[in-house]
Formats: structure tokens, C-alpha cells, sequence
């Protein structure tokens, strides 16, 4: 595994910061729509133990119940490949799988996650050796800024073997029959990776190309 | 997102009672719909209980015929079931319609059911809404306000949110059973007609859940048979909320069932318009959605509804 990855305050942090300030300046004028009082109080800690397995080796984490999977495999394991993109289920960028199913791991909280095998890019392949999949978005320009490739990437292995396990999809024809790795199907069930460069077309042709060479 | 306290918990009845007992709880299963909530604030849960440890997650027959889904049986594995595919292919179809991949394989049957009806504007906390803060107003009807994608329907001068789930519509159609255990360790079995409420004066209600109680399962009755088809119309090919959907169940007899989503606060079905199909799309939509108060802006949806039926119908 990559060493981990020193954080330092750069010009972008920096940004984040003012732009976090600037919100909760303008969030004060918003009181008054937003009436709703929070009721009650926790009951206990809030903070949690918990045990991840990640990309094949264990690793113990203490974390606030609030983190999410993405925010404790980011800033806490300082496993990066795994993106931040809408942080709300929108965008795919932070998918990885646990316990073999493709998840947004932003809409998770690593707390549920306690004793759960998680697979994220980084325990996919390396740059010197290479997923079949990863290879295939290399040769065929499956991208363009690289943001979003993680989650396409990712999603992309699991939607061969969703397709392989006959889970259905909203293209597909006869449900009982064997589901055909067609275009349609591969567009289908890859909706939930958005990549505003475009890359749509290249990322079809990668996943094709894994897809008929592991028929081959 | 606010603090709160979290806790596992193995055993239903145990779960509904902390529920009812903690001020501020609330259950988490998969977390799709609740944690996007959470992180703006419109959910703000002071105790969280991870109900995933219940077990809940089999599908298994029932004696009358039908089959019991856990409510912790994901989206993905309740399509994806070779009973579900074979005998209530409806469901199948209504579920795959639906959300991304990733996010089918985490939402749970209970949790899908249980997901908030929403618009944009209970979403935008700068903006009034009666769900999120009672008492407030409804953006959504206000002069100049989006209201292309909300409801036509069953909605309120409070509300006209629409419950965007394609699963219960397809489950509506099916005639399922919510089965649920009480805070007391009671278990109940409320129709999924009756489930979730209409808006009225408290749109911040949207189910008929007392406080603390746990859905455990739904069942669906024996397989009705018949061509089972949902067609979902939406402003783009895949992942986005129907701007009218339509289950519908055809049987070699003549008989058939209809039930819509995208238009209501919750799917929408009723006897008068099923008994209707013989007469065609028009008699059918004139019983389902005669009593319509829609928008300006999504007046479309009720000849949308009709065109998506007739074209249903007209399939051979």
C-alpha cells in the first residue's frame, strides 16, 4: 500500500475554509424559515470504536458517529483515491464497495460499518500493476480530468458483476432470462457516476472491452 | 450535521421501545435518505439506533401464499429475487426504476417506504416549508415557485410534495401489507393504502407510525398473475424522480389494477378507476385524478398519465 499521504494547509484548504465562513455568515439570515428545534439530547458518546477491513488489512479507528465511510477512508486512513464529488449520493465519485457491493460510501456512516470488508481503488490495482479495468480506461481515454474515474472505475466491476449475478436492471427485457451485457444495460446501470468532462462514451468502451475479454 | 448518540440493537421489539423512550431518536437502516438529511440539517436526530443488526434482511413464503420481505432487505436483493422476477414482476420493474446501483444496495424495504416526502424546497432551508419547519408556508405554492415535478393530487395548501419511491407504488398495486412491532412488543399489519397520510394541515406527518414503532416487514399476498408492467416517465433517461409513473396489472379476464406515482403524496390507486379500464385510459384518469388541484407548472402530468396509460395499453 502507497504511504499515507501528509496533509498540509495549501491555497485550495485555505479557500475551503473562507468559503466554510462565508456560509455560516450568510446561514444566520436563514433562522427564520428554519424553525424546526432540535429535540432531545444524546443519550451517550459520540464517539465509536470501530474495526474496517480495508483493501485486505484490518484497521482500527476510533471516529465521531457523524463521519461518514468516504470522510474516515479520506481524512482519517488517508486513503485519498476515493472522491468527494456532491458528499449527498449524487455524483458516484465516492463509491466503493463493502463487503463486495458497490456503496456511496458519503451516504454511509463508517460506524455501520463495524467488522465490514471495504474495497476502495487504492486495494483495486496499482499504477504499476494495473485492474484489467483500470488499464482499459487507460487505453481508452475513459477520462479526462480523473476526478470521477475512482468511482466509474469501481462502479464499473461491479455493474459486470451485478449483470453476472442476474440482477436485474430498468433495461431489461425478459427478468427471467440471462441478462445480455449490452450498451443499454452498461449505461443503465452505470447512472449513478456522473463525469462532467464527458468521458460517457470511452468509459462504455472500457467497460466493454473488460467485459467481452473476460467472455473471450 | 449534529452530534448525536448511536447504538446497535438486535432485537425488534428492543428496538421500538428505545425508539419511544430516547427524545430526539431515530432508526437507521440503510441511511440513503436519512444521512443526506442529516448533513443539512433538516433531520437533526439527537440518537441514532443502527437497526441493521435485526436480522430482518429473508424473504420467505407465507402461509396464504404470499411472500414476507424483511424490511432490511435491500432494493437490489428484493429485485433481484426469482420470486419477486417470476410472480410480481411489477415490483421488479417499479424498484429498478428507481435511484442508481449504489444506491439500491443500500436502501432497505423499510427504509424505502419510510424515505421523507420532499420537494426542492423543503431541501432549501433559506426557504419556508410546512414539512420542515410547521407553520411556516409552502415555497412550493408560492407566486413564481418550481412546481413542475410536485404533486397534482391528494395534496393540501400546507404541501404538495410528492412521495418520489417507485417500490411503493409497485407494492400499492400488489395490495401489501405493512407489518410493524410497537414500543409495547405489539405487532400490527396496516395496509400500504393506508400508510402513508395525506398532507392536510400536517404535512410534517406523513405516516401512520406512532412514535417508537418499527416496521419489521411487508408482505404481498398470493401472485395475482396477469401482464405486470411500470412505466416511469422522467426528464432524463435514468436516476431521477418520475414526473408521472404508472404500475399496471392486466389480467386475461379483463380485470386490471393501475396505481400511479409522481403525482401524490403517496402512490395512487383507487377501486373506482381499476374497475374502469375496460372504458380506456381517458375513464380510467378521470376517476384516478378527477378530483386534481394542480399547479400551473405541472397541469401536464394529468394528460401525461393518461398518454402514458393508453400507450401501456396499446402494447401488445
Amino acid at each position: 500500500m502507497s504511504p499515507p499521504i501528509e496533509f498540509e494547509l495549501r491555497r485550495r484548504t485555505l479557500l475551503a475554509g473562507s468559503a466554510a465562513i462565508a456560509m455560516s455568515a450568510a446561514s444566520g439570515q436563514r433562522s427564520a424559515a428554519q424553525t424546526v428545534t432540535p429535540t432531545g439530547t444524546p443519550v451517550g458518546p459520540e464517539s465509536t470504536a470501530v474495526t474496517l477491513t480495508v483493501n485486505g488489512e484490518e484497521r482500527e479507528l476510533t471516529v465521531d458517529n457523524r463521519t461518514t465511510l468516504l470522510d474516515a477512508l479520506r481524512e482519517q486512513l488517508k486513503l485519498t483515491g476515493t472522491k468527494k464529488g456532491c458528499d449527498h449520493g449524487q455524483c458516484g465519485a465516492c463509491t466503493c464497495t463493502v463487503n463486495g457491493q458497490r456503496i456511496n460510501s458519503c451516504l454511509s456512516l463508517a460506524v455501520m460499518h463495524d467488522g465490514d470488508e471495504v474495497k476502495t481503488i487504492e486495494g483495486i490495482g496499482t499504477p504499476e500493476q494495473m485492474d484489467p479495468m483500470q488499464a482499459a480506461f487507460v487505453e481508452n481515454d475513459g477520462f479526462q480530468c480523473g476526478y470521477c474515474t475512482p468511482g466509474q472505475i469501481t462502479s464499473a466491476k461491479s455493474v459486470i458483476e451485478e449483470i453476472r449475478a442476474g440482477i436485474p436492471s430498468h433495461v431489461t427485457g425478459n427478468l427471467t432470462a440471462e441478462i445480455a451485457l449490452t450498451d443499454a444495460e452498461i449505461r443503465e446501470r452505470m447512472s449513478g457516476n456522473i463525469c462532467r468532462c464527458g468521458a460517457y462514451a470511452n468509459i462504455l468502451a472500457a467497460i466493454t472491452q473488460v467485459a467481452e475479454g473476460d467472455e473471450a | 450535521m449534529r452530534a448525536f448518540s448511536y447504538e446497535k440493537v438486535t432485537d425488534p421489539a428492543q428496538a421500538a421501545a428505545r425508539a419511544a423512550e430516547v427524545e430526539g431518536a431515530k432508526f437507521l437502516a440503510g441511511g440513503t435518505n436519512l444521512l443526506d438529511l442529516m448533513k443539512l440539517e433538516i433531520e437533526r436526530p439527537a440518537h441514532v439506533i443502527d437497526v441493521n443488526g435485526l436480522g430482518l434482511d429473508e424473504i420467505t413464503e407465507t402461509e396464504e401464499g404470499g411472500l414476507r420481505i424483511g424490511a432490511l432487505v435491500t432494493n437490489t436483493a428484493l429485485s433481484a429475487d426469482a420470486r419477486i422476477r417470476r410472480n410480481y414482476a411489477v415490483l421488479t420493474r417499479a424498484i429498478a426504476a428507481g435511484a442508481s446501483g449504489q444506491l439500491r444496495n443500500k436502501a432497505t424495504t423499510g427504509g424505502n417506504l419510510l424515505q421523507r416526502t420532499r420537494c426542492p424546497y423543503f431541501y432549501d432551508t433559506a426557504q419556508p416549508c410546512n414539512k420542515r419547519a410547521p407553520g411556516s408556508g409552502c415555497a412550493a405554492l408560492s407566486e413564481g415557485a418550481f412546481s413542475r415535478q410536485l404533486g397534482v393530487i391528494g395534496t393540501s395548501d400546507a404541501c404538495i410534495a410528492t412521495h418520489p419511491s417507485d417500490m411503493a407504488v409497485g407494492m400499492r398495486v400488489l395490495d401489501a401489507v405493512v407489518e410493524t412491532v410497537t414500543p409495547e412488543g405489539m405487532t400490527r399489519s396496516i395496509p400500504l393504502e393506508e400508510f402513508h397520510l395525506l398532507p392536510g394541515d400536517t404535512p410534517e406527518r406523513e405516516n401512520a407510525l406512532m412514535p417508537g414503532e418499527l416496521i419489521t416487514a411487508v408482505t404481498l399476498p398470493a401472485p395475482v398473475g396477469g401482464e405486470q408492467k411500470y412505466h416511469k416517465v422522467r426528464d432524463r433517461a435514468s436516476y431521477a424522480f418520475a414526473l408521472v409513473s404508472v404500475a399496471l396489472i392486466r389480467q386475461p379476464d379483463g380485470t386490471e389494477r393501475v396505481a400511479l406515482g409522481g403525482v401524490a403524496p403517496k402512490p395512487w390507486r383507487s377501486a373506482a378507476a381499476d374497475a374502469e379500464l375496460s372504458n380506456g385510459a381517458a375513464a380510467v384518469m378521470a376517476e384516478l385524478l378527477g378530483g386534481a388541484r394542480p399547479t400551473e407548472e405541472n397541469a401536464f402530468k394529468i394528460t401525461l398519465a393518461e398518454r402514458t396509460l393508453a400507450a401501456m395499453l396499446a402494447e401488445e
